[in-house]
């Protein structure tokens, strides 16, 4: 895959990502800041796969191989995400928005 | 013919993306946003991450496994919170955009559940004021 095209991709997350800290900003209630701390965790798995696929500089002494470590970054991140949105929406549900 | 595959997943995959994120924050309330980019962006990431393992196949098959894992993960894992987050919200009392959504039976249960949390609060600190 050529450098251009995971350039793209990175600009492409990078721009879901701003929208999604907008959203973090501005969103109008607690449950809205979460579901987007949600999703910007999923997009970070996306970053995780697009620096995996980055190519190293051909000086390097693992020059054409895959960064496969960040794969392990993404199971581990993609759990604790998971973990921590189940904490805060329990959180969410034990108070009261209107009282 | 296989990394042309990989990468036409993963410019999907990004358009689907960058899409449930301007869903996120165009829409007008809390369900609606959840629904969009929760959809979009699981699918679209786990696009990329089979474009990925496709990468790996033939020569990096630890690589082809870890995204195949992370996938599966994924899959499983988001739609759950993006659910216990909408009930959470619910039970809360965020209000629904009203000119688009409609409420369904589930209105009675959410009700019970709030008072029984009211009450839960008010036992509870009724106990304090007594230790005190």
């Amino acid at each position: 895959m050529s450098v251009t095209f995971l350039q793209v991709a990175m600009g492409v997350l990078i721009f879901g990502s701003l929208l999604c800290l907008d959203r973090i900003g501005r969103g109008p209630t607690a449950p809205d800041r979460t579901v987007a701390i949600d999703i910007l965790g999923t997009l970070m798995v996306g970053f995780c796969c697009v620096m995996t696929l980055w190519p190293q500089t051909t000086d390097s002494p693992t020059a054409g191989v895959y960064r496969d470590y960040y794969m392990t970054v993404a199971i581990a991140w993609t759990l604790t995400s998971f973990v921590g949105t189940l904490a805060l929406a329990k959180y969410l549900e034990g108070r009261c928005y209107d009282a | 013919m296989l990394e042309t595959i990989a990468c036409w997943l993963f410019g999907i995959g990004l358009a689907f993306d960058v899409l449930g994120c301007i869903g996120l924050v165009r829409l007008p309330d809390v369900y609606n946003r959840a629904q969009a980019s929760t959809k979009c962006v699981t699918l679209g990431t786990a696009m990329l991450l089979v474009a990925t393992a496709l990468f790996g196949v033939g020569g990096n098959w630890a690589m082809f496994v870890k995204a195949i894992i992370c996938a599966l993960f994924l899959l499983l894992t988001s739609p759950v919170g993006a659910h216990a987050i909408c009930r959470g919200a619910y039970i809360s009392g965020v209000p629904l955009a009203r000119e688009v959504s409609v409420e369904d039976a589930f209105v009675d249960r959410a009700r019970t559940i709030r008072a029984e949390h009211r009450k839960q609060a008010a036992d509870i600190q009724e106990a304090e004021r007594e230790k005190t």
